[in-house]
């Protein structure tokens, strides 16, 4: 009956698993192959030799460097905004939860785009400012101050910020769901025994929802760690990050076996990153457990 | 009684992953009757329900509907019902199409469906709720309402999985009256599982105690409550003082290191039993009238009775008395030949019948039935 | 301390919409590069709406938009039949490392950053086009790139609805007299019903709005309307995009809230009729 049964299922899933392993399976297969191979198809670690270069390394370092700061920043800024959407009554937070959402049905591209009309040497912010200079010169002690505007692109900060609005939505919304399904008499039996709101909040509030805000940290990390639009359009290509040199090499150079290593050694070292967060996660699971 | 069988079982066996779950179950189950499954959690009485139903297949034996063997007749095409123990009533239909659903699946004309559900409503009073959505319902309507479902497509037998589990005990008790008259009304054969005894006796005209997958005992409940087979069976129903004792010869029978004459024979001169006897069974005499005499040590009032339970000889027995007694009072014990039962010695001897480590908190923190809904004999489908 | 997190709430959001109210600003602007925003119609050729109508006058948007939205549909769809069939199968079969393995490797394009998806997709695709000599990526290699990292959100979404399933459910509906599959499409479909559309929903947006995958699995036979944005970013973003962008969220926008409207309605109209019948007895 049992064997029955799981041949049943396991006919179901035959189609699945096909699809899975042609288009999951094999093409990572192909990374591999082009990684320990050169372009005449010979076995080689060249590859590793091009990665090793000083440029790359960089590259690597600051891609994960911003990736870290805009992960930690969308973390510090989410959390609380998600406190107070969990707060909300459950009718209205629905909408709350949505309008979080929005933002992202504009298209990735538009959403990075506008930032930079933002932000541009002659972007609305700077046109803002110089509006602003305008009506100080008409008052005589500054009348003979200058404008210069302010030069946003290609800093690291608004990269970081680029990252941060782009996956801002992605470190929310897990992190509301788990706040709302704590249970409300947890936090009076916090301060049944004795937590002011703020260690109620370290000791209960904040244990409970690691998993969320574990899954928000990988939500954001990963994509912003790969990312390849966002720092070529806010620097004016001025930073490349590791998406932009895979990115180039794949598209632009060809060279598909130098992009197939940097694309190797990125996901070893966001498996890596993904195993450590998880860890985080199953500790919690265990603890929760009866 | 003479009866017709309606279904056999022979000789059924089914482990779960190696753990043996039912081991060469015997069972003829008659037309009409009101039939209980009854035993603890993990005694196989669920399997069994579900081996009738034909959602298990046996690994030995074979289950008979009226001679017809049904190893190869899955659930769909049997003329079996089931009210399953959390009701598993369709969320996405309103209570009248949940009723109507088996009948829309025959094809049975609109205007005969609309009557037959009519009739369904008024005999589980659920006149009005046609409409209702079945998470607006309470616990009893979601069960009248499972009942009515089930019995809208005349089987000729209903299964019913501890459906009273997830009641409180008032409407558990309204329930019981309830369906017991749906059985008699309709004389459709009842095939019950629980694990409260209590529903079990007051409902059944037979029960089938089972335990560790082999069933223990079958009787009419005054056979299972007056007379018990082994240790195992006198402690799952009711409350019983199990003594260890001996036959010495045909109607007498000796333990607690006294002479007594009872009414069982048949058993091997002095062959070892084991002894039961209610505490409803004993009167309270003054010590010096009784060679049986004890020390109280606890007195609970009960409402209609006290429940004592007395030291004799380092034995603590549970009597009931409707006359007070005070604690450390020594009293006498008078025990009628008719309230010595005498069972062989079982597997089960020695490991119920004592009350020195009785306190009726205790015995709440055993009982599955008030720690949840009991998830037992899972057929290993997670 | 409540006014605190309403006014912290309130600036969040002011500043996730901030760059959105941008987008609909230069929607409106008066000149054709958007390195500057500007009203001033009379001094250009441009005038107020302009971009809108230029957006349904030459076309040049609506074919990737048009694009854009069948490979969503058709992406949403197949992932959602594909996705359903997987997750009830994967639920139901009792082989724990089969179950393992196989969600393992459907989960890798969810935990996989989207560029190496794409570009490990382009391998086979370009290896597969020149083992044959023949064939090029477009609609086809796009429709299975995006099906492909679409599945596990699908099986993600269902998956919660499936455990919480009662398990006799299928079981009742076979005692009532359905054959399994009746069983399946008539009481265990709908009741994961609300979870397959969510994931439909998902992957139609999933679809919609990717561009790493896209870029590197399409080809110039088939542009969606990220890539075609994606190619007009290199140099400028014209206003004309904005403006389809604005549609586009107002459209949703109108959806969004339609239907939450009509689902408040009808749990009003399910408790009121609860009421009423109460009432009766």
């Amino acid at each position: 009956m049992n064997k029955n049964r799981n041949a049943k299922y396991m006919s179901m899933l035959s189609l699945h698993s096909v699809w899975c392993v042609i288009f999951i399976v094999v093409p990572l297969l192909f990374v591999l192959y082009y990684t320990f191979t050169d372009e005449q198809g010979h076995l080689t670690m060249g590859n590793f030799l091009y990665l090793g270069t000083p440029e790359i390394l960089k590259c690597f370092g600051i891609s994960i460097a911003y990736a870290l700061a805009a992960t930690v920043v969308c973390l510090l800024l989410a959390y609380p905004l998600a406190m107070v959407i969990a707060n909300i009554p459950a009718k209205n937070r629905s909408l709350a939860t949505l309008l979080v959402m929005l933002p992202m049905w504009v298209s990735f591209i538009i959403r990075t785009y506008t930032l930079k009309n933002l932000f541009n040497d002659n972007g609305i912010i700077n046109q803002l400012l110089e509006a602003f200079v305008g009506l100080l010169k008409n008052i005589p002690a500054f009348s003979s101050m200058d404008f210069t505007p302010i030069r946003f692109i290609g800093t690291s900060g608004l990269i970081i910020l680029g990252m941060v609005y782009d996956f801002f939505p992605y470190m929310v919304m897990p992190i509301v769901n788990v706040l709302t399904g704590i249970d409300p008499r947890l936090h009076e039996a916090a301060y049944d025994l004795g937590c002011t709101p703020w260690t109620g909040f370290l000791r209960v509030t904040l244990p409970l929802s690691r998993s969320g805000i574990v899954s928000g940290i990988t939500m954001v990390f990963v994509p912003a760690v790969s990312t390849f639009y966002i720092s070529s359009t806010l620097s004016g290509g001025l930073v490349s990050l590791v998406g932009d040199k895979i990115e180039a090499a794949f598209l632009t150079e060809g060279n598909f076996n130098r992009g197939s290593a940097l694309s190797f050694v990125l996901m070893i070292l966001i498996l890596l990153s993904l195993f450590v967060m998880n860890r985080f996660g199953d500790k919690e699971s265990e603890e929760l457990a009866p | 009684m003479e009866k017709t069988v309606l279904i056999e079982l022979r000789g059924i066996s089914k482990a779960f992953d190696g753990h043996k779950v039912l081991q060469g179950i015997d069972l003829n189950i008659y037309d009409s009757e009101f039939i209980t499954l009854l035993g603890p959690s993990g005694c196989g009485k669920t399997t069994t329900l579900r081996i009738i139903a034909g959602f298990e297949t046996p690994d030995e034996g074979s289950v008979l509907f009226e001679g017809a063997d049904m190893a190869n007749v899955p659930p769909y095409k049997r003329n079996v019902n089931t009210v399953f123990q959390r009701y598993a009533l369709f969320p996405h239909l309103n209570v009248y199409d949940n009723i109507a659903f088996g009948l829309k699946l025959k094809k049975v004309p609109k205007d005969e469906i609309a009557n037959r559900v009519q009739e369904m409503l008024e005999l589980t009073s659920l006149k009005g709720f046609e409409q209702r959505q079945i998470a607006t319902l309470s616990g009893g309507q979601q069960q009248r309402v499972a009942i009515a479902r089930a019995l809208i497509n005349q089987p000729k037998i209903l299964l019913l999985d501890e459906p009273l589990g997830a009641l409180d005990l008032k409407l558990r008790k309204d329930m019981q009256v309830e369906l017991k008259r749906i059985q008699k009304l309709t004389g459709i054969t009842f095939i019950y599982v629980t694990h409260d005894q209590e529903e079990a006796l007051s409902m059944s005209d037979r029960v089938v105690v089972m335990s560790n997958g082999i069933i223990q005992q079958i009787g009419t409940p005054e056979d299972i409550y007056n007379e018990p087979c082994n240790a195992f069976v006198a402690d799952f129903i009711g409350e019983s003082n199990i003594l260890d004792g001996v036959m010495v010869k045909d109607y007498v029978a000796r333990f607690a290191g006294q002479t007594f004459t009872c009414v069982d024979a048949g058993f091997e001169p002095n062959e070892p039993v084991d002894i039961v006897i209610r505490p409803e069974d004993v009167d309270v005499v003054p010590a010096n009238s009784s060679k049986l005499t004890g020390t109280v040590t606890q007195v609970t009032f009960k409402g209609d009775y006290y429940e004592i339970i007395v030291d004799v000889c380092g034995f603590k027995w549970m009597l009931e008395t409707s006359d007070y007694v005070a604690p450390e009072e020594t009293i006498g014990l008078k025990i009628d030949p008719d309230a010595i039962q005498v069972m062989h010695k079982s597997e089960y001897s020695g490991m119920f019948g004592d009350y020195s480590a009785f306190s009726d908190e205790g015995d709440e923190m055993l009982d599955p039935a008030l720690g949840g809904i009991p998830q037992e004999e899972e057929s290993g489908d997670e | 301390m409540k006014k605190l997190g309403r006014f912290y709430a309130g600036l969040m959001y002011l500043l996730l919409y901030a760059p959105i109210l941008v987008m609909v600003l230069y929607s409106f602007n008066a000149k054709k590069s958007t390195s500057t925003l500007s009203f001033s119609y009379g001094a250009e050729k441009y005038t107020f709406g302009h971009w809108y109508r230029e957006v349904f006058a030459s076309g040049g948007a609506l074919i990737p938009l048009r694009n854009s939205l069948i490979l969503a549909l058709l992406t949403a769809f197949i992932s959602m039949v594909m996705g359903t069939l997987a997750a009830y199968a994967l639920y139901k079969l009792r082989l724990k490392y089969v179950k393992r393995v196989i969600t393992s490797v459907t989960n890798i394009p969810m935990m996989n950053p989207d560029i190496v998806t794409g570009l490990s997709m382009m391998l086979l695709f370009a290896t597969t086009f020149y083992v044959m000599g023949a064939g090029g990526t477009g609609f086809a290699t796009l429709l299975i790139a995006h099906v492909t990292f679409c599945l596990p959100y699908v099986i993600l979404s269902i998956m919660p609805r499936l455990r919480q399933m009662d398990k006799n459910l299928p079981e009742a509906a076979m005692d009532l007299g359905c054959t399994p599959i009746q069983s399946f499409f008539m009481v265990q479909l709908p009741f994961l019903a609300p979870a397959v559309l969510s994931g439909f929903v998902m992957a139609f947006t999933l679809s919609l709005d990717d561009y790493v995958v896209s870029l590197f699995t399409s080809g110039p036979s088939f542009e969606t309307l990220p890539i075609y944005v994606y190619n007009m970013a290199r140099r400028s973003v014209p206003p004309s995009i904005y403006a389809i962008s604005t549609l586009f969220l107002v459209l949703v926008l109108g959806l969004l809230i339609l239907s939450n409207t009509m689902q408040s309605r009808l749990e009003k109209k399910i408790s009121s009729h609860s009421e009423r019948t109460q009432k009766n007895q």
